[in-house]
């Protein structure tokens, strides 16, 4: 497979057209946006709590393939995950896409966010997979806005 | 992955066809040594001119020349290399005032490129005159750095910008410009060719509007210079700016042109050595133009190097090599039209260089990567143009720019690799 496919998986191309759990949530407790200046990528994420867990994650926001299906694949595995946990999975993930060496039990935690294992091969593309889960952390730190810069 | 920078001599394996007008690119591409790289394991492709030209040889040999035989600082030494450096610094004002057009080679001021230019005009013609209530006239089409400075200006006089508006093939709506110059309208500041929608402005109409009225106008010539012939006694404009990196040239140096009028009363942008005539704690004389605007050593080896770049062009032919960009982009245009999904951003009637194009459905960033990833070097963005991308309402567009050195089988090979990008996206 070449690397741009390997970048361009499937899953990516699937989840960056129709991506789930995509629009505002009403009474979330928690919310940013996260922009990426150089490309113009913008991602809102809103979250509602329920104690130390995620009870439900929304996104809306423009941007790439990567950074839409990243949004979209993020909300799907975060939902119903403690805050140490997805935490854990941000620190993974970041691992991931930045040409890391992941432990296998590591890997194991992925599950479909394995998909973007291709983007370490494309150091300008990192910003755009990173947007949402750097938006993310800054929600649930109370941080409203969040650039990659 | 072969390595980036492998040289090699392969070509576009289709056959030549007839060149346009009988220029012919491809003995023209001997001379840029970068043309010979691949990228990704694939011949390089290079459509990024507008935001940085490559250099042909000449313009390389000239740099090197002046850092290993004559290095030495100008309009000081007394000594061989001094003289020798100095002769060749002010050799290539005279040139830049030729290809110009420029009564005199005072009006050629060097600068850092476009972005300096149009920020020592704000600075020096803008601050003493413009005051509360004033108005600057810019289009819709401008690049940043045709915007930012006149908006600093504004904040700090209290004056106001005014943008004309543009249609929706990009072209500057003349009579709504015609309009928006007031008895307050103290300069119009535009583009003679958008770098994000390459449309050519007609600077002279916009020129001879504004000096009815008496209003200076600058010209932001950053993608015109390099592809237009250009000539400022023809056009009247009180100034004119660009970057040399754009022209085949060296980065980090460019030109101001203005009028003697306008420079003999402004005063001094930056303040050092170099442009004054004599310093005591009381009182300071400031040198003559051009001098008055070049403090500190200036950037010798850039202004040589921009010497030999000119000399190239002028070898080449400005008029020949715009004939044949504008037949590369008709062909490219056709092309892109042919492609269902593609819109085609920017589609004046007076177009150069530039093609500008978003996918349906598909990120610009993403159809950047693919068509990287073939050997071909587009830019996908904003190009510093945040306000286009509003007016067009897209977040970014894939810009393709072509410069004499493109072939048609470039052509083929970007339609190639946007295919490519809507496969992987299908």
């Amino acid at each position: 497979m070449s690397e741009v496919r390997e970048l361009y998986q499937e899953l990516i191309i699937e989840h960056s057209k129709k991506p789930r759990n995509f629009g505002k949530l009403d009474g979330a407790d928690h919310e940013a946006t996260g922009f990426n200046p150089l490309c113009g990528d913008k991602v809102t994420v809103y979250v509602k709590l329920d104690g130390n867990v995620v009870r439900e994650i929304r996104w809306e926001g423009s941007g790439c393939a990567i950074s839409s299906a990243s949004a979209s694949l993020m909300t799907e595995r975060s939902k119903s995950k403690s805050l140490t946990e997805t935490d854990a999975l941000f620190q993974i993930f970041h691992k991931l896409v930045t040409g890391g060496e992941l432990e296998e039990a590591e890997t194991a935690q992925l599950g479909k966010l394995a998909v973007f294992s291709g983007v370490k091969e494309f150091p300008v593309r990192v910003k755009c997979a990173t947007l949402a889960w750097h938006t993310l952390r800054a929600a649930l730190e109370g941080t409203k806005t969040v650039t990659t810069d | 992955m072969t390595p980036i920078g492998t040289p090699t001599t392969a070509r576009p394996t289709r056959t030549t066809e007839p060149a346009p007008g009988g220029f012919n690119a491809e003995r023209i591409r001997e001379d840029f040594p970068v043309l010979k790289l691949k990228v990704n394991g694939k011949p390089l492709v290079y459509l990024d001119n507008a935001a940085t030209a490559q250099k042909p040889r000449v313009v390389l040999d000239a740099l090197r020349k002046f850092y290993e035989t004559e290095c030495a600082n100008v309009h000081r030494g007394l000594h061989w290399m001094s003289e020798e450096a100095t002769r060749d610094y002010e050799e290539s004002r005279e040139k830049v005032r030729q290809f110009l057009g420029a009564a005199d080679v005072k009006e050629v001021i060097f600068v850092r490129g476009t972005t300096e230019a149009i920020n020592l005009v704000a600075h020096s013609f803008g601050r003493p005159r413009v005051r509360a209530g004033d108005e600057i006239l810019i289009t819709a089409m401008e690049h940043h750095s045709n915007i930012v400075p006149w908006q600093i200006l504004c904040e700090q006089s209290g004056a106001q910008l005014r943008v004309a508006p543009i249609n929706d093939d990009g072209e500057l709506l003349l009579d709504e410009f015609e309009k928006l110059l007031s008895p307050r309208t103290r300069l119009v500041a535009v583009s003679h060719v958008s770098n994000a929608l390459g449309t050519v402005n007609p600077v002279a109409q916009i020129i001879e509007m504004a000096h009815r009225r008496k209003v200076p106008v600058l010209v932001d010539g950053a993608q015109a210079a390099p592809h237009l012939p250009v000539n400022v006694r023809e056009l009247d404009c009180d100034f004119y700016a660009f970057s040399g990196h754009k022209l085949f040239g060296p980065t980090g140096i460019g030109v101001l042109y203005g009028k003697a009028q306008w420079l003999e009363e402004m005063p001094p942008y930056q303040a050092g050595g170099d442009m004054i005539r004599s310093v005591t704690f009381e009182k300071t004389t400031y040198n003559s133009l051009p001098y008055k605007f070049e403090a500190g050593t200036p950037h010798i080896a850039g202004v040589i190097g921009l010497g030999a770049a000119v000399d190239y062009l002028s070898r080449v032919g400005l008029a020949r090599a715009a004939a044949y960009e504008r037949e590369l982009l008709e062909y490219a245009t056709e092309r892109l039209r042919r492609i269902p999904d593609a819109r085609i951003i920017g589609t004046a009637r007076e177009k150069a260089g530039v093609l500008s194009f978003v996918l349906e459905g598909i990120h610009p960033h993403d159809v950047g990567t693919i068509l990287d990833q073939e050997g071909i070097a587009v830019r996908a963005g904003h190009h510093c143009a945040m306000p286009v991308m509003d007016r067009f309402q897209v977040p970014a567009t894939a810009r393709a720019s072509f410069a004499f050195y493109n072939t048609p089988q470039e052509v083929d090979a970007l339609i190639a690799g946007i295919e490519k990008v809507k496969e992987i996206f299908s």
